[in-house]
């Protein structure tokens, strides 16, 4: 007989790591679906290709670092979706590959590997790829033209301007806040359909693998500044534009609710996605791009920790409760 | 329903696996080994010496300051006083009697003539000789407890919450006496004289509730409260704030706020060493688990090696993988089984493999949960990190103090990182930076 002798508590729960990150691909399936309905098969080859790329980065890197296998955590398969979604159709198979290579061995393995980066893996390898390759990243290819499933250079794209395009100058988009909604519009792989990103939404926080702090103070923080600071005479349609157009949803949903990369703490997180909503708001209106999620939530992943440890949370035994 | 104190977790409980065996005595063994330390606070120093004949009930060894006196739990001969096992870990000196299964009772051991008569400080002199210590795990000098609470305490507990999972010794004893428990509370009731008197109970024991109801008809004055289930709701601090909103400082006592906690067993005990004159050297112990064959409640006598405890259950499985002194949550993993009960050990628990959710390879995905499950709303996460790190001015400002150890954390961390182990080793180190 061999007794196990290890410290307490002697159980664990059912929760794993692998778990939590089949229900966050679980959740991306939905806005996948959406670009590929809408921007045609070619979406799914290039979300194929980022994801083979970060699970060949993390296979990779591993062999290289001498540690166990990490793939079957699911992290990387999370991080290849994540950043294919942020990519147009017509991104070129390469820039996919480099960007699912840089996300997950420069931005994680090599920042301290799963749970440790500093920087979101898929929004950092978008940043690089944006310095790299803009045009492959800032062209839309038109709503319904066909895009070819093999190579594609930036030149050969019919492109179309997206919702955002029309808000930079500012002016309301063409497309109605009901092909907003389902996205119908165009954009980057994964971020049209809000409908199908809110889904997404649901199931993470229906199996409590993301609380609503951080996309509620996004949003609500982009509600409140579009609305007070409309561009336009029509607040409401341009606060509900605001919130529809571009990436805001899918970085206030998945991005930022990142867990390596963000708060822990309740009064932290919150403060968090109010940060990430400002940021977001005053890069559009100020910025070259027409979007600013992307830079907006890398910039306060950097202040995680900080936010973290100025605003830890009241603990048992300190308040109004514990006087007597 | 909103959680009555912080965080907590729901794991499943196991109750059911004794639920319908009867509670039983286990036999005396052949020889008792008595540790000198059965209490937070100082060791006992032995009051005899080997070749010495003693009765049952007999006090063998006592000492001052932080400390209760420890009674021979058979009547025989102090066969040897040396090292052995602790069930809470490591070694300590243990007073070894080889039972003449005589049960010859000690002269000392005799009823109290005028239980309603007591003083309060009479009652305190009685618990104190009677060497109760608190029965849930924790074995605090229950006389210095009672003690701290005379016209300080507005609310008595009586805490039947036994919110580790397996265990039902409280629960089977609440059952089998309820008279017992009421009318020690009664008595501790009387000496503190609070306000309320409080029994905070699970809502999965709902058969000893019952029974307390009806029981309580004859003790005005006392209320039952019914909890929902979730663990650490027993943990003093948290039943505090479960029961009265109150919470216990950040480095002080439940006296600090009123309030005086005393376990479902220990008010038992106290009843027999008033009533009965008898000292503590019995108590149900829950021999329990998917790695034994049969589990079982049984009344152990002090000093029983878990061995025989566990042969009464008939024994280990094949697949056994942990033996545990208490509740899977906060217990204690035995090594040798040779060691023996004692009044704080409520369980045995011994799980198979099919419960090991260890990982080789654990990992912090800063997920957060183990601060939502915190019940201190410490930040487990960054406090495992600098435990690990050694920052001692970086474990101070997160206070790791505070850290009950409950293993709420670990529980819920979905990466199975050591947590609760490191919180030790990081509290260590700030005694030893303290020095």
């Amino acid at each position: 007989m061999n007794l196990t002798v290890s410290s307490s508590p002697h159980i664990r729960g059912k929760d794993t790591t692998t778990r939590l990150m089949l229900d966050v691909v679980i959740a991306l399936l939905p806005a996948l679906a959406a670009g590929l309905l809408f921007q045609g098969l070619r979406a799914a080859l290039a979300a194929a290709v980022c994801v083979l790329s970060a699970l060949a980065g993390e296979w990779l890197l591993g062999l290289v670092l001498r540690r166990h296998n990490t793939l079957p955590d699911g992290s990387a398969l999370v991080t290849g979706l994540l950043l294919a979604l942020t990519l147009p159709a017509s991104v070129p198979y390469y820039v996919a590959a480099i960007g699912g290579l840089f996300a997950v061995v420069v931005v994680k393995g090599l920042c301290g590997g799963l749970g440790q980066n500093t920087f979101n893996p898929a929004l950092g390898a978008r940043a690089f790829l944006m310095l790299l390759f803009p045009a492959c990243l800032t062209r839309f290819p038109a709503l319904g033209t066909p895009l070819p499933l093999g190579g594609l250079s930036p030149a050969d794209v019919v492109t179309g301007a997206t919702p955002l395009h029309h808000m930079q100058m500012p002016a309301l988009p063409e497309a109605t806040l009901a092909d907003m909604f389902l996205g119908r519009i165009g954009g980057c792989i994964g971020e049209t359909s809000a409908l199908a990103l809110l889904i997404g939404c649901g199931w993470l926080v229906f199996r409590r693998v993301i609380s609503l702090r951080i996309p509620a103070a996004y949003l609500g923080t982009v509600a409140v500044l579009t609305l007070v600071f409309p561009k336009g005479d029509s607040p409401i349609l341009w606060m509900a534009y605001s919130l529809l157009g571009g990436g805001v949803l899918l970085g206030a949903i998945f991005m930022a609710t990142d867990y390596a990369t963000s708060p822990v703490g309740p009064a932290a997180q919150v403060v968090y996605g109010i940060g990430c909503g400002v940021l977001t708001v005053v890069f559009r209106y100020t910025g070259l791009f027409p979007e600013g999620v992307t830079y907006a939530i890398l910039l306060m992943n950097a202040a995680a920790w900080l936010l973290d440890r100025y605003l830890a949370p009241k603990r048992y035994g300190v308040g109004k409760e514990a006087a007597r | 329903m909103k959680s009555p104190f912080f965080g907590g977790v729901h794991p499943e409980g196991h109750k059911e696996l004794v639920a319908s065996v009867p509670l039983t005595a286990l036999a005396a063994p052949a020889l008792a080994a008595v540790p000198l330390r059965q209490h937070i606070g100082a060791p006992c120093k032995p009051l005899v010496a080997v070749g010495d004949t003693v009765c049952m009930g007999q006090k063998i060894g006592d000492g001052d300051g932080l400390c209760v006196p420890v009674h021979a739990p058979v009547s025989g001969v102090v066969a040897g006083i040396e090292d052995r096992p602790h069930p809470a870990g490591g070694v300590c000196p243990a007073i070894l009697i080889k039972n003449d299964f005589l049960d010859t009772p000690a002269p000392t051991m005799k009823p109290c003539s005028s239980p309603e008569q007591l003083s309060p400080t009479e009652l305190v002199n009685i618990i104190h000789e009677a060497g109760i210590a608190g029965m849930g795990g924790a074995a605090f000098p229950t006389d210095v407890k009672a003690k701290a609470g005379i016209g300080r305490a507005d609310t008595l507990i009586l805490n039947a919450c036994e919110c580790e999972p397996y265990i039902t010794a409280d629960d089977a004893l609440i059952r089998a006496r309820p008279g017992d428990v009421l009318r020690g509370l009664a008595l501790l009731a009387r000496a503190l004289s609070p306000e309320r008197v409080v029994i905070g109970m699970e809502d999965n024991k709902p058969e000893a509730a019952a029974l307390l109801r009806e029981a309580l008809k004859d003790y005005p004055g006392m209320e039952l409260k019914v909890l929902p289930t979730r663990y650490p709701q027993g943990a003093e601090k948290q039943l505090i704030q479960a029961v009265t909103g109150r919470q216990v400082p950040s480095g002080g006592l439940p006296r600090d706020v009123g309030c005086a906690v005393f376990n479902a067993a220990t008010a038992a005990a106290v009843y027999r060493g008033v009533y009965e004159g008898t000292p503590l050297i019995e108590r149900v112990v829950t021999v329990t688990g998917q790695g034994v064959r049969s589990p079982r409640n049984l009344i152990v006598r002090v000093g029983t090696p878990f061995q025989e405890v566990i042969a009464a259950a008939e024994g280990l499985t094949d697949d056994v993988w942990k033996v545990l002194s208490g509740g899977p949550m906060m217990g204690v993993a035995q090594g040798d089984l040779s060691v023996p009960v004692t009044k704080a050990v409520n369980a045995i628990v011994c799980l198979s493999s099919a419960q090991n959710g260890e990982s080789t390879h654990p990992v912090c995905i800063r997920c957060g949960k183990c601060l939502e499950v915190c019940p201190i709303r410490l930040e487990p996460l960054y406090l495992y990190r600098f435990s690990n790190a050694g920052d001692l001015d970086a474990l101070k400002r997160l206070h790791l103090t505070d850290c009950i150890e409950c293993g709420c954390c670990a529980y819920a961390c979905p990466g199975k990182l050591p947590l609760v182990e490191g919180f030790r080793a990081g509290k260590r180190a700030l005694k030893e930076g303290a020095k």
